[in-house]
């Protein structure tokens, strides 16, 4: 049974539905994947008992015909999400033992659905990393190798290490992954699948860990389009209890996929080439061109020309919203608790000092140090405002284009500990994801080739607000096109 | 603008997280390294930009004036380090 | 208009006072959640995951909230920001879950406005105008409990996440008086708007008290801000203390250092917070979770037709439509419940409200006052109804009852609860204006005073009063006073 394991979403619902197999083969063929990946590190919680009960409830409602939209299809959680009864720690020792006693909307929208969970996923703590190495359980390795022969572990990218490594590895045929500034595009690009973040207000946020409030999207990771749009429409929807969500009907987004995207007029930002990230980025992105072109697309260059300021607002905006999001955690109604002589303060302390890895610190500093008096307006009011600029990039571009395609990262996956001494040079790899994030705007990655070494890249395809459709449509084209198979050999 | 060591335990402080000295010195190049790229925003012209309100056109939706919440005290003090009587309960806190 | 000033060895100082009061929004669920505001539950009891800052919980705006601190502000006529939004304001401290409480800095809900205050209250040119700078609507924090356990404080969240209103005045008082009828007439305003209880014992209504001093027609001098006083005396007294003790620190060669203090109602004195060594730095920005408030001209119209009659206008209006004296105008306005019971009690009445008002005011202010009074109870909790009221008012207007016999029957009110009617009908309290009785009983004490009516006769004229005072003896009381004036006139000649 374990080429269950290789099905995609679509095809698990549909034999789930046909009767070709049951939801409890499907659950069971993941649950021991999953037991053998385990040196992937890619769960930090792994709930069975959670995948059979869906898989059981699923072959029931097949008998009374009563299936519902994932029934039968197991999937793997963040650890960002709060999920009821079971551990949820965004991946931080502050939050060691915290067993939530509420439900996130996405995570109870899937279920609703159908799904079931096959355990919580790795990331980097409190989704602050671009590596998974920031993680309190280790970094996630993926399942990627470089065909040098260099046995080097990889990093799956970040924050949705564990959810990449996962779905790449067939740990679980889908996952639901969390996007600040790159968060699901730069490792779904990095292991070989597809993700996409959608509009910022589509998902609710309402039990998210947060991380920076006014970037945070959820959105599914899955091996290709079809199965984004399944999960997504699951995902998404109003939610009273998210004052930012968006008050919209959640488009038939998988019903209306398609590849036909003649007439189309994609734009090609010209501030996206930039000096100094490898020759095959540029490589894979023009052949991308090449068969967004062939597949009937008008080709335009653009410019967007606030691009290099992208970076240094997200590293105000975020971190200042991080320092204020992360002050709940202070020993006082859950988690960790540090030990001091030094009273109330000393407690606060030695919480955060003991509880909080040391990229999370430093953002809480960054955050603080920008938000502190007398340096509001120089950097938190001046990063608004060229948020406000990057934006007005995309929407004049949007008069002209109906989408935009870029690379999704400026490299290939690197090995654990390439990067994670020079935070500079981490943050880097979110150049071509972040102006996406500030502009709240749909974004995915899909696979486009391999580099070199064999490591998966990707490419991204930026929409207008509320085009999901548009985005998968033309990610469907370009995975149709670019045919990518590929997939890590199993050595774990 | 750049920081010093003692700016690095100032902000650590308002942000009460506990730095050791080696703490502070691994701190001060990093963030003022950071930081110091972060300073290319000021070139930006932004004369007449008004900062950014809302990521997506949206309006605040506002809840009607009903109690449909709480009484859940057992919930609230789950997770807590240590409650007491109904209470969480920190170090004396002196007023 | 104030010539309050504090004699100092180095000459006069005058005192410069502004006022941040914070008023518990009247609603039943919290700001940002549906938890209940209700006072006095069970620690813990009123909190929902949102209050206790769970991670993943979210903010959404109360409605309510957001429409009385709007219709505070037309009340206090102050400008009303259409759109407005929320900040944080960070800080650590066991009662703040978040570590930041929601609150409006940048774009308060409401702007500028004024109060007009009366020193003295039958005295229209005592008035003063005092600034308000803005109405920002916050979050409450918890409360803590520090002396039940020997290490631990003790966090109960009840109260966290409540709506309070800011009400910021500008510095614009000038001695304790004037604080204190800025308070009550802002007590009074809120009442009336229903937008707070004012109630300052339970802390629904506390003062954050700033004061500097300085010689008159100099610049502003360093203020000091006295944290959380809970009683208008206390303002008041709070206010004295800091006053003079500035006062002595600059006269000494010393200065004034910006600082939180706090009131010890038992001393009457302030204290030093010991100011932490680093000065605050809430670091505020806009809040993420929530959008910019945008209030449409559909929900001002209504905030602005849902305003019920204000005091000052009240007031003149009593004075003006009603025969009102100042006085009475003003004390029956000063407080909502009693401008509402005086207004039933009138419409009760079934009269036009010039012909009853002033002997209603009269009996209200003297007789209800007093009684209340005397049983320690509130008009809201009088044994006696409005209706009952307008009734006894009937039966003296048409002649049935006396002063005196209303005053009596009053008593019996007071103590049975029975309608005036029923107690004159059965105890025969009616005043009687029955010429020949009272004829009967006049010549019968002429008869036994015969020296008393010589001497009358005889020019001594006060003695008048002897014979009513005895003819209403005779009739115990149930005479009607004019009747008897005029027949005892006729008959003494």
């Amino acid at each position: 049974m374990s080429n269950l394991t290789d099905l995609s979403i679509a095809a698990i619902r549909d034999g789930v539905r046909d009767g070709s197999f049951t939801a409890r083969e499907v659950a069971e063929g993941f649950i021991a994947n999953v037991e053998k990946g385990r040196s992937l590190n890619a769960y930090v919680v792994e709930t069975p008992e959670h995948a059979l009960a869906a898989a059981d409830a699923a072959d029931q409602a097949r008998t009374s015909d009563d299936l519902k939209p994932l029934s039968g299809v197991p999937i793997g959680m963040k650890d960002l999400f709060a999920t009821k009864g079971v551990q949820t720690t965004a991946g931080s020792n502050m939050l060691g033992g915290f067993k939530p006693v509420y439900e996130s909307t996405v995570s109870r929208k899937l279920w609703d659905a159908g799904a079931g969970m096959l355990g919580k996923l790795n990331m980097d703590e409190f989704a602050m990393g671009s590596s998974n190495e920031t993680s309190a359980y280790g970094p996630v390795i993926s399942p990627w190798r470089r065909n040098d022969g260099g046995n080097a572990p990889l990093a799956p990218g970040g924050s949705s290490g564990g959810s990449a490594s996962a779905v790449a590895a067939r740990l679980c045929p889908g996952a639901t992954g969390t996007d600040t500034g790159g968060s699901i595009r730069q490792p779904a690009a990095f292991v070989g699948i597809s993700g996409i973040k959608p509009t910022y207000g589509r998902c609710s946020r309402w039990g998210v860990v947060a991380f920076a409030s006014s970037l945070d999207q959820a959105g599914p990771m899955a091996r290709d389009v079809r199965d984004c749009a399944i999960m997504l429409e699951a995902m998404s929807g109003f939610d009273p209890k998210d004052s930012t969500s968006l008050d919209m009907p959640v488009p038939n987004w998988e019903a209306a996929l398609s590849s036909d995207i003649r007439g189309k007029r994609i734009g090609i930002p010209r501030e996206y080439r930039i000096d100094g990230i490898p020759e095959e980025i540029g490589r894979v992105w023009d052949e991308g061109i090449e068969r967004m072109r062939d597949a009937g697309a008008e080709i335009v260059e653009v410019s967007l020309p606030h691009t290099k300021y992208a970076l240094p607002t997200y590293y105000i905006i975020a971190p200042a919203e991080a320092s204020s999001n992360l002050a709940r955690y202070d020993g006082v109604r859950y988690g960790l608790r540090g030990t001091s002589d030094g009273g109330i303060d000393g407690m606060y302390q030695a919480t955060r000092h003991d509880g909080f890895g040391s990229e999370v610190k430093r953002r809480i500093m960054i955050g603080t140090y920008v938000l502190s008096a007398g340096f509001y307006d120089a950097y938190f009011n001046q990063a608004q405002k060229v948020r406000a600029l990057i934006a007005r990039d995309f929407e004049r571009v949007f008069n002209e284009v109906d989408l935009i395609l870029t690379p999704t990262a400026p490299s290939a996956a690197f090995a654990l500990g390439d990067k994670s001494s020079d935070p500079l040079a981490m943050y880097l790899n979110d150049v071509f994801a972040v102006p996406a994030s500030l502009a709240g705007l749909p974004a995915m990655s899909v696979p486009a080739g391999l580099d070199g070494q064999g490591l998966p890249l990707g490419l991204q395809l930026i929409g207008r607000p509320f085009d999901e459709q548009g985005v998968l449509n033309a990610g469907l084209a370009l995975e149709e096109r670019s045919g990518f198979t590929h997939r890590p050999k199993a050595w774990w | 603008m750049s920081v010093d060591a003692a700016t690095v335990r100032h902000i650590a402080k308002l942000a009460r997280i506990a730095v050791s000295d080696e703490e502070v010195a691994a701190l001060e190049p990093e963030l003022n390294n950071i930081l110091g790229w972060i300073e290319q925003l000021q070139e930006v012209d932004v004369t007449g930009v008004q900062p950014m309100t809302a990521v997506i056109p949206n309006t605040l939706r506002m809840r009607q004036d009903v109690v449909n919440d709480g009484g859940i005290r057992d919930d609230v003090l789950a997770n807590a380090p240590v409650a007491e009587h109904g209470f969480f309960a920190v170090p004396k806190v002196i007023e | 208009m104030s010539s309050y000033r504090i004699h100092g060895a180095t000459g006069e100082w005058e005192v410069v006072i502004g006022l941040e009061v914070h008023a518990q929004v009247v609603s039943n669920a919290k700001l940002f959640s549906g938890a209940a505001t209700e006072f006095g539950a069970e620690p813990n009891q009123q909190v929902s995951l949102v209050d206790a800052a769970m991670p993943g919980m979210l903010p959404v705006l109360n409605e309510e909230c957001v429409r009385q601190a709007v219709r505070t502000g037309m009340a206090l006529n102050a400008q009303i920001n259409a759109w407005s939004r929320f900040d944080r304001k960070n800080y650590f401290y066991p009662d703040l879950p978040q570590g930041y409480q929601i609150s409006q800095l940048y774009h308060p809900i409401v702007g500028e406005g004024v109060i007009e205050v009366l020193l003295d209250d039958k005295d229209e040119s005592t008035a003063k105008q005092i600034g308000i700078e803005r109405i920002h609507l916050e979050q409450d924090a918890g409360k803590m409990l520090h002396d039940q356990h020997p290490s631990y404080s003790y966090v109960d969240l009840n109260r966290s996440g409540v709506a309070l209103m800011e009400i910021v005045s500008k510095p614009d008082m000038r001695s304790p008086e004037e604080a204190g009828a800025y308070v009550r007439k802002l007590r009074s305003i809120l009442r009336y708007v229903g937008s707070c209880d004012g109630n300052m014992e339970q802390g629904s209504m506390r003062a954050d008290v700033n004061v500097s001093v300085r010689k008159p027609g100099q610049p502003f001098g360093t203020r000091t801000e006295t944290k959380n006083v809970n009683s208008v005396r206390f303002i008041m007294a709070a206010i004295e203390y800091e006053a003079n003790r500035q006062v002595e620190v600059l006269e000494e060669g010393g200065t004034v250092v910006q600082e939180t203090r706090l009131f010890d109602p038992d001393k009457g004195e302030t204290r030093s917070l010991r100011s932490k060594e680093e000065a605050h730095d809430y670091r505020y920005f806009p809040d993420p979770d929530l959008l910019p408030v945008e209030l449409s001209d559909a929900f001002l119209d209504e905030c602005r037709e849902t305003l019920p009659e204000l005091p000052d206008a009240k007031r003149h209006r009593y004075e003006q439509e009603l025969g009102l004296s100042a006085y009475n105008a003003s004390v029956l306005t000063a407080d909502v419940t009693t401008a509402r019971w005086f207004e039933e009690l009138l419409a009760a009445t079934g009269k036009a409200g010039p012909e009853i008002g002033k002997a209603a005011s009269n009996w209200v202010i003297s007789d209800l006052f007093g009684a209340l009074n005397r049983l320690g109870r509130d008009i809201t909790d009088s044994p006696v109804s409005p209706k009952q009221g307008a009734d006894l008012l009937g039966l003296v207007a048409d002649g049935t009852l006396s002063g005196t016999l209303a005053k009596q029957v009053f008593e019996i009110m007071l103590e049975t609860g029975q309608d005036p009617g029923r107690i004159v009908e059965e105890r025969g309290l009616k005043q009687t204006s029955d010429t020949g009785a009272i004829d009967k009983v006049i010549a019968e004490i002429m008869a036994a005073n015969e020296d008393k009516v010589a001497e009358y006769r005889g020019g001594k004229d006060k003695l008048f009063g002897f014979f009513v005072g005895q003819t209403m003896k005779a009739m115990a009381g149930k005479a009607n006073p004019q009747v008897v004036n005029e027949l005892l006139k006729k008959a003494l000649g």
